[in-house]
């Protein structure tokens, strides 16, 4: 997995890429709670477009993510979901609760 | 080396003439299995051996013989705690315990056993059969 951050005045964007397992969901959750609860950044927008594999480690990690945001009041949105990715967030039954755009420029819309 | 095991398992399901969602279900299964027992039997140790074997079965069920994949992993590990292999109601939003709901949704067959100092996980999947789907 590669995580690339785009920092903005008020957005940080994290394109990333490759497969979010237990070997590489805790770099995502640190790059997550760093942003949302020490940064405090008003908006996080994750780009999943070339996530091939997420495991429930990697969930894990976004649902954390998520309730970071709820506590220090940010948004939290993901993008760019590809079938499979679509697939075992479905089975979580956590497709519901996050923010889910199709791509870049919904996510960033005001 | 999971991913590894992701991409070769991945193939396997193909080549036996699963369907593309059907492959990526039994890759999620044996993917959360895995490290289920690195997390749970190894307490957190991905150097620890798992031994995994894959078999085309035959069997009979619901009075029709159908094709399976059937998966055996085994490793000496600790006693699972059942307490922490029984997942969580998915409605209680909060990170973790997802892993077991996976494997249980994704294939037919979940048995857990301990034998001789060893966990053992046996998962089967069903082909299937023409105009049927799980369930029905």
């Amino acid at each position: 997995m590669k995580i690339a951050a785009r920092h903005f005045d008020k957005m940080t964007i994290f394109d990333i890429s490759g497969d979010i397992d237990l070997a590489t969901s805790p770099e995502l959750r640190k790059a997550l709670l760093r942003e949302l609860r020490e940064l405090k950044m008003p908006r996080v927008v994750l780009n999943l477009g070339a996530v091939r594999y997420i495991d429930s480690s990697g969930v894990a990690s976004l649902v954390e993510g998520l309730k970071a945001s709820r506590d220090v009041g940010s948004r939290f949105i993901l993008f760019g979901l590809n079938r499979t990715i679509r697939e075992v967030l479905q089975l979580s039954k956590l497709v519901k609760i996050f923010e889910i755009y199709e791509n870049e420029e919904q996510s960033v819309a005001p | 080396m999971l991913c590894v095991v992701r991409h070769a398992l991945g193939q396997l399901a193909a080549m036996l003439g699963f369907s593309e969602p059907e492959c990526h279900a039994v890759v999620l299964a044996v993917d959360e299995a895995l490290t289920n027992i690195i997390r749970h039997a190894y307490l957190g140790d991905a150097e620890r051996p798992i031994e995994a074997s894959f078999r085309r079965i035959h069997v009979q069920r619901e009075g029709q013989g159908r094709e399976a994949l059937e998966i055996v992993l085994e490793d000496r590990g600790v006693t699972v705690n059942s307490k922490k292999m029984c997942g969580r109601a998915l409605e209680d939003v909060r990170p973790g315990g997802l892993g077991l709901h996976f494997i249980r949704e994704s294939m037919d067959t979940v048995e857990f056993s301990r034998r001789k100092g060893r966990n053992q996980l046996r998962l089967v999947k069903f082909l299937q059969v023409q105009g049927s789907q799980k369930g029905s």
